[in-house]
Parts: structure tokens; sequence; C-alpha cells
């Protein structure tokens, strides 16, 4: 399971955060290591979303075959973008390097190359703004910070883009609030002009487009994956649910990150969603559909341009319309809530085709979501316990110690704290917080979001997760640890292989899937192992006697 | 096209207000200079202690000076000619500089041998009897507060 | 371009700024030029600067609404709500600025990476690093004490905030020190503040080596700016003395527009009034630029609404489905996927007409 061509943690912790005493930035060349970047995005996976400039290319190619006039663009790209985002301006403007963000990033404290310090990460972009937007930069030149924009440039620029997780950490502890994530975003942006793009991301956002999700599965394969989890749910259980696809005229719109589906140990818990609306559909008569054709929650657009997020999530409203459901039930992701709260209504809405969310079961209006029409998974079943409409049985998940990884942007992008722990608290009986400095607002990121959850940038994800692994790493030898629950899919698939690398005694998981251990379903069979196969706390001894 | 124009101009005009404050407050009323007079006995005397730009800027310290030195030396008289002239070389060229830069001046030497005796209130409110019209016109002017009259009995005035 | 580089520059650039007003006014003599042209100019600049700068932020519309939450959502009424650091409206926005504003709270937070490796492990701690905070508040709010400390010299009669401020600057008083006469008048506490802060702030710049590997020569310009401000500030208040009547006499008639220039003020006074004209004049094209940009942050001064109220962007107002060719519809993913849908038991929009057909053809 360990990741390969990564070094051993003891190599790899070999960290020196003091840049070279003599060294100028702006006249070092960027080089590029292997195991810090993906590959070049692919012809077919542009052309597919009708972006520019479609051609095979690789970063470590001599010619990454730009168009002739490359820099045109990318200047004109950044002046429109300056008159369109005024945070971009103002980022350009105000920072004053006091360095408050510098230690805060969790791709320098893992890697220490000074140009993953978020300001010096903004300062690549801003050394070429000065050049091209300001007088002080065109009259002096590198006095004045301002850099020509050269294909050396451009080839750093895309390298330290491509590094950074838009995790928004640096932006909490910036005096002006400067987000590094909001430049990176629009640096990525300018990237893609150019066709710039990394096949990672280029291929989810291809394969979205086309089918609904980021990977590819079609309609029948998407309901395939999902009925053979319900195959593994009555197996633990002995309760088969019964999902509906498609379904006009449902109550509720189901949209997960597609992640959720097919990969563990997200897997279990989309068996947990599962579980959870076959419960409220047997209790209470719950009616909710998932759907194939908006079969994805997360958006890697976002990764690209946010012309590109707002053509993939503007699926959900228009299936939700099609569909004529009241309103959307969004499953545990992370970038999908910062897009859900903060851009997709501006991009698509308003829906003004559903209705003002409330819950069919407890009558609970979600008032703070009148607006967008989509209530968080996790709100609505903390809602759900609260009123008291879950049989739970916390003593299922004794058999774990968990802790809760904030994951960035519904921390940052949402301030989703209190709901997530409230579950959790109510299906367990083991948690343990991290430290308070890296948790809630202050969490680290996975390493790997924003698009960077590829293979072949192992070493980086290893070296950017490692403020993480190292607050988890503190609570399992405090406490015994032996889980992490989250609520973004791409934690579900990045932390396993970080913990694998840095702490492997813990393992990952989503709350539902603690959810689904702890409902109690009146007709189902003697549960004695946990939806992973794993035994209950007790469960051995029991069955030891009954032989 | 102003994007939340209102907000923005809002914000502008009271940032400009602040910084221009000190145009705006009493604007209008006319420009008006502090004109400190002599009484009829300090214009007969000719002289103060040191020279008149030397008392105008340094009057304190040397207050203080004399303060230091009956209170706690025990001397009572100054000899300004005489300090002037033993002082060293060296000493006379730093005071030049120093002239120099601050009010441009050379170092003054007094014309006649005259003896003072270190009084605030006997000395220099001697001549100087008009409190409001010769100390206070430069200190309210200026808005200090001295607090030589937190002991010393200010002059009375007619 | 490295530090020193950069470093040296900026002081070179410094010591112009000490040059120029010195011959200028200690050699040439041109009174009026440093006295009057060059005060109103620097005003002039720095207003018409700062306002065109403005302006031209607020002309770039803020199309998404991205606040950085740092608190807790409001959502139902049995969670507690963060109406400060995640605000909902606009009450907890005005609050969030101003604690923004007034106390720097994002600064606060400021921590040190303590980087270290136990038996060949990595261990990544943080420590208590509150210097940078209390450097840039007793920075801040020195500069703003003088400033209008200085109101003594802008205005006649002074108002009455103006000797309030003064007489709690300058409450010690020191007495009898070795050199007499030095804390005659009381010496101000914000001027020997301001000298340590910007002192610190230097240095820091050289030392701390992340900082000091990004550093500009414009972030060390301001800073010697500002060094020979109060240098040259505390020198004429303590050391060098300038008769104070004359120089309100010129700082008053400036701003009654009134202006001449008396004679008897000494060149220290020159130099101290060019260093704060370069300083203003530079603002509106610098860093310093930030004092008006922190109020338009949109990650610090958009409540957290976007979830129950809609936030229009200027320039894309319509749904992406509006635009040709932006979205794959369901109708084209239907036509694509139609027979496997049928075949998943997947309901479908429109079922395939030639059904019968088609069949045997599938079957040879």
């Amino acid at each position: 399971m360990r990741p390969k061509n990564v070094p051993e943690p003891e190599e790899l912790s070999k960290i020196d955060h003091k840049p070279p005493l003599f060294e100028s930035w702006m006249d070092k060349k960027p080089e590029f290591k292997p195991g810090f970047y993906c590959y070049g995005a692919k012809a077919k996976n542009i052309a597919a979303v009708g972006m520019p400039n479609p051609r095979d290319w690789s970063p470590t190619d001599e010619d990454w075959k730009l168009p002739e006039n490359w820099k045109e663009i990318f200047l004109n790209g950044m002046k429109e973008r300056l008159e369109k985002y005024r945070s971009f301006k103002l980022f350009m403007d105000i920072c004053v390097r006091c360095g408050a963000c510098a230690d805060k990033c969790h791709y320098f404290i893992g890697s220490g190359d000074p140009k993953n310090m978020p300001v010096l990460r903004a300062e690549l972009l801003r050394s070429v703004y000065r050049k091209y937007f300001t007088t002080g930069g065109k009259l002096f030149g590198k006095l004045a910070g301002a850099r020509e924009l050269t294909f050396d440039v451009l080839k750093e620029i895309w390298y330290y883009l491509y590094q950074c997780s838009e995790c928004r950490r640096c932006s909490l502890f910036c005096p002006y609030g400067i987000d590094t994530a909001e430049i990176t975003i629009l640096g990525r942006e300018l990237t893609n002009l150019l066709g710039l793009n990394t096949d990672w991301i280029q291929a989810s956002v291809a394969n979205c487009y086309r089918t609904g999700n980021h990977i590819g599965l079609q309609p029948h394969a998407y309901k395939d994956m999902i009925e053979f989890l319900c195959d593994e749910c009555e197996e633990v259980t002995g309760i088969r649910p019964q999902p509906q696809f498609n379904k006009k005229g449902a109550e509720i719109l189901f949209v997960t990150p597609s992640g959720d589906v097919f990969a563990d140990p997200g897997t279990y818990t989309c068996m947990g969603y599962l579980l959870l609306f076959h419960y409220l559909q047997e209790e209470y008569g719950f009616d909710i559909t998932w759907s194939t054709y908006a079969s994805e929650g997360g958006n890697f657009g976002y990764f690209t341009s946010h012309e590109m997020a707002k053509r993939l999530h503007a699926k959900i409203y228009m299936e939700a319309k099609r569909l004529g459901v009241k309103w959307i039930l969004g499953g545990e992701c992370g970038h999908m809530w910062r897009l859900l709260n903060q851009y997709i209504d501006t991009f698509n809405g308003p829906p003004d085709y559903l209705e003002e969310p409330v819950s069919p079961i407890t009558g609970t209006k979600f008032e703070h979501a009148k607006g967008h029409k989509i209530v968080h998974i996790v709100e609505f079943t903390a809602d759900l316990i609260r009123h008291n409409k879950l049989k739970l049985d916390p003593s299922r998940n004794d058999h774990l110690v968990l802790t809760f990884h904030d994951s960035c942007n519904p921390a940052r992008g949402m301030g989703f704290f209190e709901e997530p722990r409230y579950v959790i608290k109510s299906v367990c009986r083991n948690f343990y917080e991290m430290p308070s400095n890296t948790i809630r607002e202050q969490t680290f990121c996975c390493g790997s979001g924003a698009g960077l959850n590829a293979g072949e940038n192992m070493e980086l994800r290893m070296r950017g997760g490692l403020p993480r692994a190292n607050a988890v790493k503190y609570v399992h030898e405090k406490y015994g640890v032996n889980m992490m629950a989250c609520i973004c899919a791409i934690d579900r698939a990045a932390l396993p292989v970080l913990m694998q690398y840095w702490v492997p005694e813990v393992d990952i998981t989503g709350v539902h899937e603690l959810v689904g251990n702890a409902l109690v379903f009146k007709n189902e069979k003697k549960r004695t192992t946990d939806l992973r196969g794993n035994p209950f706390v007790g469960a051995e001894e029991e069955q030891g006697d009954a032989v | 096209m102003l994007y939340d124009g209102a907000k923005i101009l809002t914000g502008l005009i009271i940032g400009v207000l602040f910084f221009i404050f000190p145009f705006l407050y009493d604007a209008g009323k006319p420009y008006k200079k502090p004109e400190p007079k002599l009484t009829e006995k300090a214009k007969k005397a000719g002289e103060c202690v040191l020279s008149k730009q030397f008392m105008r800027t340094w009057h304190m310290q040397l207050l203080d000076e004399w303060r230091n030195d009956v209170v706690r030396k025990g001397i009572h008289y100054y000899r300004p000619r005489e300090i002037a002239r033993e002082m060293k070389l060296d000493k006379r060229l730093f005071d030049q500089l120093r002239h120099y830069i601050s009010d441009g001046t050379r170092i003054y030497v007094p014309k006649s041998d005259k003896v003072y005796y270190m009084s605030l209130q006997n000395t220099c409110l001697d001549c100087h009897s008009n409190k409001k019209e010769f100390c206070d016109q430069c200190h309210n002017y200026l808005g200090v507060h001295p607090y030589c009259w937190n002991c010393h009995i200010a002059p009375e005035e007619k | 371009m490295n530090f020193l580089v950069g470093l040296i520059f900026s002081a070179i650039v410094a010591i112009v700024v000490l040059l120029v007003p010195w011959i200028g006014v200690g050699v040439l003599h041109l009174y009026t030029i440093f006295g009057i042209v060059v005060p109103y100019l620097a005003i002039l600049i720095f207003l018409i600067g700062m306002i065109l700068r403005v302006i031209d932020w607020g002309r770039s519309p803020v199309p998404f609404r991205i606040p950085t939450t740092a608190g807790q959502q409001w959502s139902f009424p049995w969670i507690k709500h963060s109406w400060i650091e995640n605000p909902k409206d606009s009450k907890g926005v005005i609050v969030r600025m101003a604690l923004e504003v007034l106390c720097f709270r994002s600064l606060f937070r400021n921590v040190r990476l303590e980087y270290r490796r136990i038996e060949n492990l990595p261990k990544v701690a943080f420590e208590w690093e509150k210097w940078l905070w209390m450097a840039a508040i007793a920075f801040h709010y020195s500069f703003l004490v003088i400033f209008l400390r200085h109101f003594r010299f802008f205005t006649n009669p002074i108002p009455s905030f103006v000797k309030i401020i003064e007489k709690l600057d300058g409450f010690f008083q020191a007495g009898v020190l070795p050199i007499p006469g030095l804390t005659i008048p009381e010496v101000y506490i914000t001027d020997l503040l301001l000298l340590a802060a910007v002192t610190y702030l230097l240095l820091r710049r050289l030392y701390i080596p992340q900082v000091r590997y990004v550093s500009l020569p414009s972030d060390y310009f301001p800073l010697f700016l500002i060094l020979g401000i109060g240098t040259t500030g505390v020198l004429m208040r303590y050391f060098l003395r300038v008769d104070v009547t004359k120089v309100k006499e010129l700082a008053f008639g400036l701003f009654k527009f009134h202006p001449h220039v008396p004679d008897g003020i000494g060149t220290i006074f020159f130099i101290h009034l060019f260093f704060v004209c370069t300083l203003i004049a530079y603002i509106p094209f610098s860093k310093i630029c930030h004092m008006a940009g922190i109020f338009l942050s949109p990650t610090r001064n958009l409540s957290n609404n976007s979830r129950f109220k809609r936030h229009i962007n200027p320039w894309d107002n319509k749904p992406a489905w509006e635009y040709p060719g932006m979205v794959h519809t369901y109708e084209e993913y239907e036509e694509e996927f139609r027979d496997v849908m049928i075949e998943a038991g997947i309901p479908v929009e429109k079922m395939p007409e030639k059904k019968e057909e088609e069949k045997p053809e599938q079957e040879q």
C-alpha cells in the first residue's frame, strides 16, 4: 500500500526551511522534479470540452507546443481577469510581504521549497503583473519586483500553480485576507488559455462533461456500482437498500461525488448513505432519487476555470429541474461544498423551480439553505439525530477511536464545524480532537486537493500531507486514535495513502459510514461486523460462544 | 462603472475628509500668527541671557539646567559670556554645526559681562512680567503646557 | 537580485531623499520649493493617487462571494453561530472588519513553525509568535498618534482631542536625566515605540530567512523613509531644536492656503518634511496602499450568506444552459446512452421508436 517512487519518511523528512542567503528567486530557473507535477493534459480531453490548444504535451518537454502569440494570450487573459475580479487586482497590489503566510502552507512545511510559500507563489504572478500593468514595474523592472514574461517564467508559474491545493489556510492568517486560492484559481485559468492543464484534472473534466461524473461511469455502470454496494449492505446487515435512479417526481435529488461510488473507503460512506435513505424510506416514506446524469457532486472544472466549474455544476440544477424534485441533498465532499455554498447560486441560479428545503421527516426548515436549495447530508442527519428520528447504537463503533479532519473547503469556504462533530459524537463514543491549530478553521489540507490527487505527483502529496499526518500521529500516540473521519471525497481518496506513509495505524472513514454502522434497523440480521467487515467489540466472543 | 459605488464612495469621502481635516478645520478664518509682546523693561534691557534665536528654541533646556544647578549643585549665578569664551574649540565646532542644521545662526557671544541670578521668578519674570502677552502667546499657539506654573507663581497682571 | 542588492538599492534611494533637501535648502536656499511646492505637490499626489487607486479597484466587480470563513456557519438554532468570524449579515461584517482594521485580528493568529526531526521522524510544531503582531500594532498606532499629534502644527486653535492625545502620549516626565534638558519637553512614548517597531520590522526582514528571501526593494524603502522621518523628528525635538513657532507658521500657512516660509527654520526641518512628502506621495504607488485596500478585501468584507441570498455576478448573470454549447444537456446525454439506460432499467424521456425493427437486427 505504501506509495512507490517516494523516498522513505526518514529521508523525506530532511527538510530545510531556510532559503539560501544570497539566492535571488527571480533569477532562479524552474527545475521540474519528478514526483512534484502531474502529466500534461491530453489533446482529446482538452478538445472534448472545447478548450484552447488541444495537443498532447508533457511538462518536461522542451517545447510545450504553445500558440505563436502565447504571451499576448496570457497577458490579455490577465488584463481581462484584473477587470473582472476585484480580488485579483487587489491581491496583486496590497501584499506587504510580511511573511505571516510563509510557514502556514502545508506544501512549504513539507517541501521547504521557498516558492511554495504562499507569498512567493503569488509573487510569481505579481512580478508579471508589475511588469505589464504598473508604471513602477515598467520603469524599474526587477528593482520594482517586475519580471518579463518569458517561457521560463511561464514554466515556473505553471509548476507552482499546480502545487497549490487552494486550501485557503494562508488567507486565514493574512492581515489583508489575501487568498492564494483565488490567485491560483485565476492563474490556472490563464494556463488553461494555453492548453496547460494537467491530465488528471482535464480527463476528469472531459469525463464529467460527457458521462456526468469524473470517473466516466456511464449510466448503467453507475447504477451497477450502487447496486453492488447494496449487495454489500445486504451482506452485512441483512437489509437491501432500494435506491431510485432518475426518478421523476421524487421529493429530493441526491448528489454526491462519484468517488463515493467508486473507491474505498468512500464506498463505505456511500453504503452509509444507502442505509440511511433506506431506513428513512422504511420508517418515514422518504422519497429520494439518485441521478446518473448529475452523478458528480465534485467539480474538477473548478481546478480549471470558473467557467468550466459553472458548466459542469449546471447539471445539478438542470437535473433537479427535469426531475421536478423539491430540493437537493448534497453528499460529503469538500470543494463541492465550497462551490455549492459560494458559487452555484451565482453561477447557475436562482433555482426558482425548487422549493425552500424542509426536512420531510422532522419538518425542520433549512432556513440557511433557502437560496441555493441544497442541504448538506451531514446537517440533514444532524437534524434527524437532534429530533431523535434515528435509532442508533453507538457501541457499534466502539472498535474505533476517532478523530475528525476538517476538510479545507467546508472549513474555510463555509464554516461547517459543529454539524459533523455532532453527528460523530452521536454515533461514536471514542472521539478525540487533534491539536487546536490543526483543526477547524486552521485545519491542514490532506495535501492532495484541487486536482493534485494523482499518482505521478506522490512525493508532493506525501510532503504536503505531512502537517496533517503529524497531527494524526500525535492523537494516535496520545489517545490511540485509529480512525480519522472526514467529509470530503478527495480526503477519502488521498488520506489513506498518506496515513499508510506516515501513520499506518490510522485509517480513514466518512461520517456516514459511522452512521451506517450505528443505525439499527427493525428487521436487520444480527450484526457482528461494521460495514467493512471488521468485527464489533464483543462480537467475536459472542460468536465464539455460539460455536 | 463603479461596483459597490455607494459604499466605496462613502469610504473614500470619509478617508479624504480625515486627511484633509487640517484644511477644513476653521476654514475661512484668517491666518494668524502669535505676537509675543515685550514689556518696556525688556525692551530697554536690549538683550536676554543669550541670543533671541537661542532663547526662542532652547529656553526650556536652559531653565532645566538652571534648576539643576541651583537645586542640586547650589550654584546660583550664570555667566553666559564667560561660558561662551571658555568653550573649547571642538565643542564650539560641534555647537556651530548644531546651530547650522537647526536654525542657521552662528554661535552667540553675549555683548556684556552681565551675570544672572538663576531664578525663573526673580530674574526671567522680572523682565517678562507679562505672561499672557509673552509666554502664553506661543505656548497656547503650539499647545504647549509647561509645568513651570505647577510650582512657580505667575506674575500678577493688570 | 538578492536581498543585499535590494537593501543597498533602497538605502541609496533613501540617502538621495535625505540629500536632496539638505543641498536644496542648506546650500541652494530653495525655501519656496521645499517648503511650499513640494508639500502641496505631495498632498495632491497622495489624494488624487489614492482616489484613483480605490476607484480602479472599485471598477472591478466582485463576481463571487468568497469570504474566508473562520468560524461556525449560521445554521440551526441549536448550533452556536460564530457571528463575527463567519458573519451572516452586515452587522457581523462590520464587527469583523473593525477587528481586522483596528486589532489586526488575522495577524493575531500568527504562529511560528518549529520543525524538528526526532529519531529521524518529523515533528511539526507551532510556537507562540506574537512579535510581528505587536510590532505591527505598535507601529501603526504610533504612526496614527504621531500624525494626529502633528495637528497642533496644522490647526489654530488646537482641537481638544489633539491636546488630549498629546497629554497622554507625553505622560512620561523623566525629569532630570544625565544630559540636562534632554527630557524637556516631555518624551513622547510613540516616538520611541515607532522607532523601535520600525527597527524591529527592518531587522526581522533581514534576519528571518523566509522573509529576507521574499523582500523587495519596495519593502525596505518605506521602512527607511519612516526611519528617516522618525529620526529627524526626534532630533528636532530633543537635540537639534528648531523654532517650532516658525514651523507652525509654515505648516499652518500651507493649510490656510497662505503659504510662506519664515526665516530661521533649520535645514533639519526641511529634511524631515521632504521625507514625509516622499512617503505620502509614494503611498498610492506602493504596497502602503493597503491602508485603503484592506477595506475592499473580498475575503473579509463579505458576509457568508450565499446559501440564502443570491450574490449576483454583474458580468455573467445567466445560468450556463442559457449560453449555446456550454453544457452537455440531458437530451444529448440520453441520446448517447439511451440503449444502455433502458437495458439497466433507468427511466428515459424518449423511448426509441423503431424498437421492433432494431431488435431482430441485434439478434442477427
